[in-house]
């Protein structure tokens, strides 16, 4: 008799252990499901939206007077102030990460409270959101008397990007064999020379992955060139001229109650979503053809 | 930099040359040439060292310059109002000289909490079923997706939010629950903020369930644990550290999430009263006032305070954070 209900209480064990297995497997399924057909219904709107408006003229052509009231004319004015803003600020944030994490890991030694207080400081960095950016690049040209100008977004998005790329270039460089650089130090390299022709070269399409992303990044922030970088109908000939972007282009549209000048932001969307997911997919294919010819 | 050292090192070559250590160990004399070139090497590396350090610490100090800079900029409205009335007061009359940001530090709380609320579930759930149950083809594909769409602009989500979920709310959610909202509100704000932070907290702890030594699982599923009992008693528990730091990544990426929010939030700048009622978060409120921000006295320097303060608090969940983790790290070991 006891032998039987002992043998029940354990059925009922495993089977309260099969049915939360079931359940959990169930809602995770479930979760899965729901995320990716959510990321899936996004893209779909985007095209489904913005590829109908889209047009060569859009492409090609600065905004004409009426335009924001459905008149002709194309945004190509934030197409190319976004790519100028943007290959600024890669410019100088890669003057600035790459010494900084060739500091790190080929001068510093591996753990000193230095080098982890930099990473540190990086990782806050990271979390910080761009309209702070936004709001510090401001100050700076109060500072300066700047006015709303390429230069001033250059300057927010360089300040958006620079931990994202230095901490990704790092993790990219320690990864770097250790014994890659005591090699060149035997053959006689300065730490310098070890810097420049050995741990860049071997980490070459993880730099270049970094500097991808950090492009991306740059490139779909709209917070931090709302103050600085302002907003133009003209592709801006100097530095000192304002600059206009693609996010703030398909904000400003989307603000009008006018619905062709809406459909010219879904358009703009979607030329920033390919722009962006043609970058990481790059990125991707790059850094797959690059690692062929590293040691490992 | 590289030109600029070498350029120095020249004029370098025509002072006499420290004694340098590799001639003293070689022990007999070298060609002056290789002297030469070899000290100009070792000049070049030290100067090298030197400009890189420099760099180093110019960009880890940059956060304490945000920081000075802000404070330095919103010192003006500091001195003429206390920093307690402009965080609890409740009234927000730019021209009147009444800046109380209140409203609009709830109305982020809000917003970001409602984002956690929906996200966390979802994504440890998804987390969990990707690194630990899905077979090898459905995690090939469905990783670098969800990766790829982590560079989706904001602006790309909150004009998506304002296609689908705005309408969602207004026509569906909102007559279920028998009252009356605009679809531009809390929960739509929370909403399109924790389909933006999916990608983020997925994509860590993915990486930290795949850090977990495998021989851990397989002693638990030897001792006859099911598979989930796996997760919850072996897995989840070694994770957890990782599994924080992901969470508040995405919090602190909800919370300072600017362009989708401004677009999806409604803006009305009250202290919100129902997940269907309008929401202004901070980050709302200093990229909508840009326009006006010269023109009335003090504006400025209370929208760089906001700014201020938006770090402040997105600093203390990062430094706290990595605090936690320190602490959790410790217990497990």
């Amino acid at each position: 008799m006891d032998r039987v209900k002992k043998s029940m209480n354990r059925w009922k064990i495993i089977n309260r252990k099969k049915i939360e297995e079931r359940i959990f497997k169930c809602l995770m399924v479930a979760s899965t499901l729901i995320i990716l057909a959510v990321l899936l219904l996004i893209l779909a709107t985007v095209i489904v939206r913005g590829l109908p408006t889209l047009s060569l003229a859009m492409l090609t052509q600065v905004p004409r007077g009426g335009y924001y009231l459905g008149q002709g004319g194309g945004v190509a004015n934030a197409i190319v102030g976004s790519l100028l803003v943007c290959a600024g600020a890669i410019g100088l944030a890669i003057m600035l990460s790459l010494p900084t994490v060739l500091y790190l890991n080929v001068y510093a030694r591996k753990s000193s409270p230095f080098a982890s207080f930099t990473r540190f400081s990086f990782d806050v960095l990271w979390g910080v959101p761009s309209i702070v950016y936004g709001a510090f690049g401001f100050a700076i040209m109060l500072f300066f008397g700047l006015r709303t100008s390429l230069l001033g977004g250059i300057l927010a998005v360089t300040f958006l990007i620079l931990p994202i790329m230095s901490r990704t270039m790092d993790e990219v460089v320690r990864m770097v064999p250790a014994e890659l650089l005591e090699i060149s130090y035997c053959l006689g390299a300065t730490k310098l020379e070890a810097a420049l022709r050995v741990v860049i070269r071997q980490s070459l399409p993880g730099l270049l992955t970094a500097v991808l992303i950090a492009f991306g990044r740059g490139v779909g922030d709209a917070a931090s060139v709302m103050f600085t970088a302002g907003f133009t109908d003209y592709i801006p000939t100097s530095l000192l001229r304002p600059a206009a972007t693609l996010p703030l282009a398909i904000f400003f549209q989307l603000g009008t109650p006018i619905p062709e000048v809406q459909n010219r932001a879904y358009a703009c969307a979607f030329i920033l979503t390919v722009i962006i997911l043609m970058i990481s997919v790059g990125s991707r294919l790059l850094s797959r053809k690059f690692t062929k010819h590293n040691l490992r | 930099m590289d030109t600029s050292s070498s350029s120095l090192s020249q004029s370098q070559l025509s002072q006499p040359l420290p004694s340098d250590q590799t001639a003293a160990l070689h022990g007999q004399p070298q060609p002056a040439l290789i002297r030469l070139l070899q000290g100009s090497r070792l000049i070049k590396d030290k100067l090298a060292a030197a400009s890189m350090l420099f760099l180093t610490i110019g960009s880890s100090l940059m956060i304490f310059l945000i920081a000075l800079q802000l404070y330095q900029r919103s010192r003006p409205i500091l001195a003429m109002k206390g920093l307690a009335e402009l965080l609890f007061s409740t009234s927000w009359r730019p021209l009147r000289g009444e800046f109380g940001f209140f409203p609009f530090i709830m109305g982020t709380l809000w917003v970001t909490a409602v984002a956690v609320i929906i996200a966390v579930p979802l994504c440890l759930l998804t987390a969990i079923y990707l690194s630990e149950y899905a077979p090898r083809m459905v995690r090939e594909w469905a990783r670098p997706l969800v990766d790829l769409l982590a560079g989706i602009p904001s602006v790309v989500y909150g004009l998506w939010g304002i296609l689908v979920i705005v309408p969602l709310i207004k026509n569906y959610i909102a007559p279920a629950f028998g009252t009356f909202s605009t679809g531009y509100s809390v929960l739509a704000a929370g909403m399109v903020l924790a389909i933006m932070i999916f990608p983020v907290i997925i994509h860590v702890s993915v990486e930290v369930f795949g850090s977990i030594p495998y021989e851990m699982r397989e002693a638990a599923l030897s001792l006859g644990a099911t598979g989930w009992q796996t997760v919850k008693y072996v897995v989840l528990r070694k994770a957890m550290p990782g599994i924080i730091a992901a969470v508040v990544l995405g919090l602190s990426r909800a919370f300072g999430e600017t362009m989708a929010v401004l677009m999806v939030a409604g803006n009305v700048a009250r202290v919100p009263s129902s997940l269907l009622g309008p929401a202004y978060p901070l980050p709302a409120l200093i990229a909508n006032s840009y326009g006006e921000m010269l023109s009335v006295p003090l504006y400025d320097s209370a929208l760089l305070l906001a700014s201020l303060i938006l770090l402040a608090i997105v600093l203390l969940f990062n430094i706290l954070s990595r605090l936690i983790l320190i602490r959790v790290e410790r217990n497990i070991q």
